[in-house]
């Protein structure tokens, strides 16, 4: 009951403050904060299924992020027919010979199992293929890229609703979770951590340079959003009609006309982004909550006792028969999936698909931080650690810039010191976090709403 | 004739910077060993400890340069690297006493020192953002080659040029003496043996008689010359940017497993293979084989096996490589 409790005040106080910043800064900015932490809730229930539940260290979360973000353009963007002319042959030729390359592989290492000659012969596919594919992929990424550079020189992508991509997303990462799960999971912890950082920062760098996939960091700009648009929503009179009634005690008291159609033109504008990200929050919050009643279903099924039961003694259950590789490679694909999933969403969210912005301190660290100060093993806390963080993370500027307008109140406007704290004021954000985290772990270290195991 | 050109592009283009690329990642690989080896966790803050180092130098060789103090023609960065040291050293055994020092004592688990370690990470990328600012900042001054391009041409008569800055000179040398010195110190004078002691069995060091806190002091005291050194050597060379420090300590990570963690003599050759990794699959050798081979079979590509961009990549690569065939670094280091 008590823990009850404490999971419902906590989410309240988090609801406070969301409301509390749309009263005193403004509704969209409150509502943008609230888009982002149930996206990063997401995030941290990916994480959280491979940190809490089998405690597998994945710092790989920026990878699958973008992976999923990948998705948003490949379902989306509608293809470039002359793209598709100018290389398609070339680019699918080159994907079959990559497929049946490793086809190739598969059935060597299977017929030489314990030779020597194995390594060289993998080792001469893999260079003999390379040169190969380059030789035949070379000239096709050239004329995609040369096909007017500036808007499009890709592919393009199969011109669907966005919302398909949520689902295409997760089932990308998922493919490469299972890559990287079968290379990466034999390793102790920590080397898990650094073996998934640096295949993470491989990843994105290959977003980033392959142009003809994703226009790399050119972006990709202008995605269609799943919900309506602001101007159409501007135009439409029954929005229009809405906003009058929503407003009419304010709109009441003003006389003159043309006045009164000024200030209800505000109103609309404002009210028009307001409604945008409200429908785009709905979604995200089915997302949330589907996610969690099946993990919540998951932790408390046998399969869950099963994950804490390696998680807590990995020789014990395996002499009592689980299969550990197996489930913890179950495990770091389906957490790696839902990250995916939350990949998508927060390119749905933006309208923009920017490689360059995928770094580690953001895409993985924070939402490391997010799990930990929340609670591992424990899905409330995950989400609560996801929403806590990122409002701190957003907020921390304008709380840091108050208290050194605070402290240095008897200081003069040029003083040196004021004015370099005041530039610096959006890096108190990390600061902020990094001693959030360090508390945590000292003091409370099972997070903010700890795991909890009911015995029924 | 066309031989020996082809060898001096070579040595310009990929060998002499490689060889400095490798120093700098190699005294960062000796920093991160050293913290696994004898404090055992996978510090993650290794990029941004030698980013605060860097900072104290980079802001005493502002502060010597508006007094008109010089090294003459080295570097004014060198002279600060003392009093750099000394800050760093400092902040890290404060770091250690209120954050490390708790779980050791407590016997946690690595990856909950880890996951510490990233919480200092952020508070020390906070401090050094708020202090210096995220920007680029160069800081070299002093004479900037020891050998031109004309002047090696003119020597010997060569179409290619050799050129040799003097930043490239002063980190493989100061690397050699340090890592010398380190070498020395671990391997003959009785502090050193303690603490290969107390890396390879805890147990059996404390039961002998040796000071763990002795042993944590000294290997805070050695890590804050290396990372601090490490961070002026690369700042001296390309510049200094926070961002990119942390960045570096992704390759510093593959070239200290790549050597086999714990293991302070395989991180300094682990970052000479990255690097050279790294600068060989990216180079063009395109003028290299139209020196050596005869003018019909002149190739018509770049002859790059992979893009620049792909630099980073390939380290990595690298490391995954090792990890699936020998797991426990080249030369042998710690098990997994």
């Amino acid at each position: 009951m008590m823990q009850h409790k404490n999971i419902i005040a906590a989410y309240s106080i988090m609801i406070l403050l969301i409301i509390a910043v749309g009263v005193l800064q403004s509704w969209t900015i409150a509502l943008t904060i609230l888009n982002y932490c149930l996206i990063s809730a997401v995030m941290t229930i990916g994480a959280n299924i491979q940190w809490g539940y089998a405690g597998l260290i994945n710092f790989g979360i920026m990878g699958y992020t973008a992976l999923g973000g990948l998705a948003a353009v490949l379902v989306n963007v509608p293809p470039v027919k002359e793209a598709w002319k100018a290389g398609g042959s070339g680019m699918v030729v080159s994907l079959i010979l990559i497929i049946s390359g490793v086809y190739i592989i598969r059935t060597v290492l299977r017929k030489f199992e314990n030779s020597k000659k194995r390594n060289y012969i993998v080792a001469a596919i893999i260079i003999i293929g390379f040169v190969i594919v380059r030789y035949i992929s070379g000239p096709a990424i050239e004329n995609i890229e040369a096909i007017d550079p500036a808007k499009t020189g890709f592919l393009g992508g199969l011109g669907l609703p966005i919302i398909f991509s949520w689902i295409v997303g997760g089932l990308f990462a998922a493919g490469i979770a299972f890559i990287v799960g079968k290379i990466a999971l034999g390793l102790r912890a920590d080397y898990l951590a650094i073996a998934t950082l640096l295949i993470a920062e491989i990843i994105v760098s290959i977003i980033k340079h392959e142009d003809w996939l994703a226009r790399g960091v050119k972006n990709v700009i202008g995605l269609k959003r799943p919900v309506p648009y602001e101007v159409d929503l501007q135009g439409s009179t029954w929005f229009i009609d809405l906003v009058e009634k929503f407003h009419s005690k304010k709109l009441d008291v003003i006389t003159s006309l043309t006045e009164r159609q000024d200030v209800l033109n505000q109103l609309v504008i404002d009210a028009s982004s307001v409604y945008v990200k409200l429908c785009l929050a709905g979604l995200f919050l089915t997302v949330v909550i589907i996610l969690l009643i099946l993990t919540q279903k998951a932790l408390y099924s046998p399969w869950g006792r099963k994950m804490r039961a390696i998680r807590d003694n990995e020789v014990a259950a395996n002499a009592m028969g689980k299969n550990v590789v197996k489930e913890h490679l179950l495990i770091f694909i389906l957490g790696s999936a839902i990250v995916g999933i939350a990949g998508a969403m927060m390119v749905t969210n933006d309208g923009l698909f920017t490689p360059g912005s995928y770094r580690p301190m953001r895409y993985t660290f924070v939402i490391w931080v997010m799990v930990i100060v929340g609670g591992t093993g424990n899905n409330f806390g995950a989400i609560l650690g996801g929403f806590v963080v990122w409002f701190l993370w957003v907020e921390a500027a304008p709380i840091a810039l108050f208290f050194i307008n605070f402290f240095t109140a008897h200081l003069e406007e040029t003083n040196a010191v004021k004015q370099h704290l005041i530039q610096s004021a959006a890096y108190f954000r990390f600061l902020l976090v990094g001693i959030g985290l360090l508390i945590i772990m000292r003091y409370r270290p099972k997070g903010l709403i700890p795991e909890k195991i009911n015995i029924k | 004739m066309d031989f020996i050109n082809a060898i001096v592009l070579l040595l310009n283009y990929t060998v002499i910077p490689a060889l400095t690329y490798g120093s700098q990642l190699a005294l960062g690989a000796i920093f991160v060993t050293l913290v696994y080896g004898i404090l055992r966790f996978a510090n993650f803050a290794t990029g941004d400890m030698m980013s605060f180092g860097t900072m104290v130098a980079v802001l005493i060789t502002f502060y010597f340069q508006s007094l008109g103090i010089s090294f003459g023609f080295l570097p004014t960065a060198l002279l600060t690297i003392p009093p750099a040291v000394l800050a760093m050293i400092f902040y890290m055994l404060f770091i250690d006493k209120f954050v490390f020092s708790y779980y050791r004592v407590k016997k946690s688990p690595p990856v909950q020192l880890a996951m510490v370690s990233v919480g200092v990470m952020f508070v020390t990328q906070a401090i050094i953002r708020i202090i210096i600012g995220p920007f680029d900042r160069r800081f070299f001054d002093g004479e900037k080659f020891i050998l031109k391009a004309n002047e090696f041409k003119e020597m010997t008569g060569l179409n290619e040029g050799l050129t040799i800055k003097s930043t490239q000179a002063i980190t493989i040398f100061v690397t050699v003496l340090v890592v010398s010195i380190m070498f020395w110190f671990l391997n003959r004078t009785k502090t050193g043996t303690s603490m290969r002691a107390y890396s390879d069995n805890e147990d059996l060091a404390l039961l002998s008689g040796i000071d763990p806190k002795k042993v944590v002091l000294i290997t805070w005291i050695i890590a804050g010359i290396l990372a601090t050194i490490g961070g002026v050597l690369y700042g001296l060379d390309k510049s200094y940017r926070p961002f990119v420090y942390f960045n570096n300590m992704l390759p510093i990570f593959a070239a200290a497993i790549v050597g086999g963690i714990g293991n302070p003599f395989g991180a300094f050759l682990g970052g000479y293979v990255i690097a050279f990794a790294e600068i060989l699959v990216t180079y063009a050798y395109k003028k290299f084989f139209a020196y050596l081979l005869p003018e019909f079979m002149e190739p018509d590509s770049l002859m790059q096996l992979l893009s620049t961009d792909y630099k980073f990549a390939v380290s990595f690569s690298i490391l995954v490589i090792v990890l699936l065939f020998r797991p426990s670094g080249i030369f042998k280091g710690k098990t997994l």
